[in-house]
């Protein structure tokens, strides 16, 4: 597929930028709790576009001051989940927004498969068209081992 | 429940923004420092340190500990800007003393204190009991504890009443498991916060001494003497001028009074009984005045506290267990 030649999964925000050091993290996270964000922790091992609400790490954390916190969880969560996508989800809480002002990727399997093009013939000549992860073709948790 | 919150949690589009922290202390200044007053002047600690000292009444061992601590953080911050110091100093805290004596007020000021040297990033106090780290069952300690170690990291976690913490006579307690993770975060996360215990000295000391990583991972113990009387009667004083009230004629000798016959009955809080006494007048005042309905009042009169208003306290008429007078 080479509309992504690297194969890595983007979604959210700098998903295109390499991989953010934890200095650099902490520094967005710095910035929404700035802006008033709860940070939380959340991971998956079935990353479809479609697929937004991927697991909780933990509550989301309300009442930070420092981004460290963030980082204590998100540390845990790399180390029990090594092999999924993790990501952090700034919620904001103002009224009349309360949803995710900011979102991005933290962690990345060591393999990343991608996507391939699904067709499917319909009535007439008319085509449908999807996306499927080659990694979801094995079960749950075994998706991104070796 | 943290003390650190203030404010609302939500925020109305289009108002202005909560305010915003203090500025940092200048990193550059205060990497290029070369003496001390250079690094006080850069950070604006030394400004911390004289509030506390013309603040606080009384108190003088606290004050001199407060101002070694903060001298030795000074040196080590000359010492690193000349490539000297190894590593971050241990600066967790234990301040022991019988209640009113001003462990929370102390702390809140170290923070600020070691928020303008640039040992903790935010400088925030997050109060807490027993109650808020020790879950009621099995697995619910650890993430009540590392929730509250979150908030607090950055800042100052103020954990009132320490001992309580361990409970060695049931030891099914869930009070060890947090005491570990405690331990832990106190170990490896010492550049992200800073743990002060407060509590009675005596159940401190046993605390310690069950718990002898706790002690040796506490580089400062901090005794907070209890105040003389003359120090009280200067607290009332104060929080009198704050509140804008003054003792009126001969009141002042009455509270003196007061203070000698209160000290000599149990469960005496310091400053919070001197406190709860001047609010207490305070009520008696009101009810006096309120009992004059025709008379117009004059500023004086509302903010005087007669000798009466304390004189008709219980303690002059046998003791606080006594009946109140009706």
């Amino acid at each position: 597929m080479m509309t992504n030649p690297t194969g890595r999964l983007t979604q959210g925000q700098f998903s295109f930028l390499p991989d953010l050091t934890d200095a650099e993290i902490a520094l967005q996270v710095e910035y929404g709790l700035q802006k008033g964000y709860a940070w939380s922790v959340e991971y998956t091992d079935d990353p479809h576009p479609r697929n937004t609400y991927w697991e909780m790490h933990g509550m989301p954390m309300f009442d930070l001051k420092d981004a460290a916190g963030v980082l204590v969880e998100l540390r845990e969560c790399r180390k029990t989940f090594a092999d999924c996508y993790i990501r952090l989800v700034a919620f904001d809480s103002t009224r009349g927004v309360e949803s995710v002002a900011m979102s991005f990727i933290v962690h990345r399997p060591a393999r990343e498969p991608g996507f391939s093009l699904v067709r499917q013939e319909s009535s007439g000549r008319t085509m449908r068209y999807t996306v499927h992860s080659y990694a979801v073709d094995r079960p749950e948790a075994e998706r991104y081992g070796k | 429940m943290s003390a650190a919150v203030a404010g609302p949690l939500y925020s109305i589009p289009g108002a202005p923004l909560a305010e915003p922290d203090p500025p940092a202390p200048a990193e550059a200044a205060v990497s290029q420092a070369r003496t001390v007053n250079e690094v006080l002047a850069s950070t604006q600690a030394g400004a911390v340190i004289d509030e506390l000292d013309r603040d606080l009444v009384g108190l003088a061992p606290v004050k001199a500990r407060i101002r070694d601590i903060a001298a030795l953080l000074v040196i080590d911050k000359l010492r690193m800007n000349l490539g000297l110091a190894a590593q971050a100093p241990s600066l967790h805290m234990s301040f022991t003393g019988n209640p009113g004596t001003g462990k929370t007020t102390v702390a809140l000021r170290m923070a600020t204190i070691l928020q303008r040297l640039g040992y903790v990033r935010k400088g925030h106090l997050v109060a807490v009991t027993r109650d808020d780290l020790v879950g009621q069952y099995i697995g619910h300690t650890a993430p009540k504890t590392r929730e509250v170690l979150k908030k607090a990291m950055g800042g100052v976690l103020f954990i009132d009443e320490a001992y309580y913490l361990y409970r060695p006579e049931n030891e099914r307690d869930y009070g060890q498991e947090a005491i570990e993770i405690l331990l832990q975060v106190m170990e490896n996360q010492r550049d992200d916060l800073v743990v002060i215990l407060a509590g009675y000295k005596d159940r401190m000391d046993t605390f310690f001494r069950s718990n002898p990583g706790m002690r040796s991972r506490i580089a400062h113990h901090v005794d907070f003497p209890d105040y003389a009387r003359g120090d009280l009667l200067q607290i009332a004083e104060k929080m009198l001028a704050q509140q804008h009230y003054r003792f009126g004629e001969g009141a002042r000798a009455a509270f003196e009074e007061y203070l000698e016959r209160r000290l000599r009955q149990p469960q005496f809080a310091n400053a919070r009984s001197v406190r709860n006494a001047l609010d207490r007048a305070r009520l008696r005042q009101a009810s006096r005045l309120f009992a004059q309905r025709e008379r117009a009042l004059s500023a004086e009169e509302l903010s005087t506290i007669a000798a009466a208003d304390i004189r008709a306290s219980r303690v002059f008429q046998g003791g606080i267990d006594a009946p109140q007078p009706g």
